[in-house]
């Protein structure tokens, strides 16, 4: 085992561990923190792919202002495991099902992949680089690019008005 | 299985740690030392002594203050959770330091044959980086202060990551604009184009003012410490800390203000560049090893100079109110930051298209 291949088990059992935690803890405030391990040992994952610009964006949006933003609100909420209100078995049961529809679906689209033969591909392909990434959505992808920001404007403006409903 | 696990640059992996050590040892001399002087500058503007006790010129002060900060009880209150009480200030540390690690502290050394690099890796996506990390920073403030259970840590802790969340958007617009200049997220590519040519600041004076706007405000530093403001919010959000831990933020924040001298020195400053010499020639002069001394000192002295404007900033100007800061953060400084980044790109694509 080269020393990739023992990061990559390492950032693979991390991301599912902490994944999982994320379902099983009681405190939805420890939830999120498990969630942000997570987007860290995804980003891990991305590096190791060689997707440095990717990698480093996740942790940039989702692990440093998505995931605060999740904070505030369940800190202002002050959810604790003692007030957490019994739930609905037949709620339960839902659940249940719909995670393994979810698996379902999830098994059947992986099963066929082709397996890589080398579970880290380190300093081989440039797209994930910054400077191909860039060429590559202006060039090839930037109809697809500028609607998708068009959408972010709107998103934008449409939380602005919502927001100023209120006064 | 051991031949493959050795086969390992081992003299690659020593030469990062000793950097590392050395890089990490320097900026909590740094941060030491910053407490120090930002007593004694504040007992200048006030027309005080400063402390002057321990050692000459109270040169020992440092010293004595984390000795008794080690000394004191370390409190846990019974209700917050423990781990993440912990947790809190191990992060605001941990994020504080690792921002050094993209930074290039001079030039190249010649160790007996070998040459290192100053500067610990030198990633393409540089600045990307440390935004990353300087984002992670604010779970130090957020945990800490949510863990100590009490209100006033829990706004405080709100207000400060709101805060740096704001102010986080017009420092990446005005960083955008310097990409442009400089055409590269590298570190050292960036320090590389000012280095025997014109610092950055000159072709972005506006961006520069911005970026040092926000990097007050990311390292809640008056006028923009709101999440300290004892007279609305007692102690802010490290009122329950005690000990060390309470040590460890006040310490991050001294960090961080050394580690964002740096990259401002870095990035508009010219980084190790030498002013009014030609360094390619005084190399040959010199040699390699000299030369990265000189270079490591200059930076040093840009450093220093930041340091000295951060402090004082602190003790001459009065606390923002929370909506005044929201104000400069979101009605003044994106768009002038965005104005800033369009005209840029338009005097280069002026210069491309000529």
């Amino acid at each position: 085992m080269s020393i990739s291949e023992i990061l990559f088990y390492f950032l693979s059992v991390l991301a599912l561990g902490s994944a999982l935690m994320v379902v099983i803890s009681r405190n939805p405030v420890h939830s999120v923190l498990w969630l942000i391990v997570t987007f860290f040992a995804i980003s891990g994952h991305y590096i190791m792919m060689n997707a440095q610009f990717l990698g480093i964006v996740n942790l940039i949006v989702y692990a440093g202002a998505i995931m605060v933003l999740f904070l505030f609100v369940i800190m202002l909420m002050n959810l604790n495991a003692e007030t957490e209100p019994k739930k609905n078995k037949w709620l339960r049961m839902a659940g249940i099902v719909a995670g393994g529809c979810l698996l379902l679906v999830l098994v059947a689209a992986l099963k066929d992949a082709d397996v890589k033969n080398s579970a880290v591909q380190l300093n081989s392909g440039n797209i994930g680089l910054i400077e191909q990434l860039g060429k590559t959505l202006f060039t090839e992808y930037v109809v697809p690019f500028e609607i998708s920001s068009v959408l972010f404007l709107s998103a934008m403006v449409g939380t602005v008005v919502i927001g100023k409903k209120g006064d | 299985m051991y031949s493959t696990l050795l086969a390992f640059d081992w003299l690659f992996l020593i030469e990062k740690l000793v950097l590392i050590v050395g890089i990490i040892s320097v900026s909590l001399g740094i941060a030491m030392y910053e407490t120090w002087a930002e007593r004694k500058v504040a007992a200048v503007m006030q027309d005080r002594r400063g402390p002057n006790r321990a050692g000459p010129f109270g040169l020992f002060q440092p010293l004595a203050d984390g000795l008794k900060l080690f000394m004191k009880e370390e409190i846990i209150p019974n209700t917050s959770n423990k781990w993440l009480f912990v947790l809190g200030p191990c992060l605001a540390m941990l994020a504080a330091m690792m921002t050094s690690a993209v930074i290039p502290w001079g030039g190249k050394i010649d160790f007996f044959g070998r040459e290192v690099n100053l500067q610990i890796t030198d990633i393409n996506i540089g600045i990307l980086y440390i935004f990353a990390v300087v984002s992670m920073g604010i779970y130090g403030i957020m945990i800490g202060g949510w863990a100590s259970n009490n209100k006033f840590s829990l706004m405080a802790a709100l207000r400060g990551a709101s805060q740096v969340i704001s102010y986080e958007l017009p420092m990446g617009l005005s960083l955008i604009a310097l990409l442009l200049v400089t055409g590269s997220l590298k570190m050292s590519a960036i320090v590389g184009g000012q280095i025997d040519g014109v610092w950055n600041v000159v072709y972005q004076p506006l961006g520069f003012l911005i970026f040092l706007i926000c990097a007050f405000a990311e390292c809640n530093r008056t006028p923009f410490d709101l999440p300290e403001a004892e007279n609305e919010l007692n102690f802010g959000y490290h009122q329950e800390y005690s000990s060390m831990k309470l040590g460890f933020y006040l310490f991050a924040e001294y960090i961080n203000m050394f580690i964002s001298s740096a990259v401002m020195a870095t990035l508009y400053f010219g980084g190790y560049d030498i002013p009014g010499v030609n360094d390619a020639q005084l190399t040959e002069k010199v040699g390699l090893n000299w030369m990265a001394f000189f270079q490591g000192a200059v930076l040093f002295g840009k450093i220093i100079a930041f340091i000295l404007l951060f402090m004082w900033v602190r003790w001459t100007i009065p606390r923002f109110r929370y909506d005044q800061l929201m104000h400069l953060g979101w009605k003044r400084l994106v768009p002038l930051a965005l104005l800033n980044m369009i005209i840029t790109a338009a005097v280069i694509l002026y210069q491309l298209k000529k």
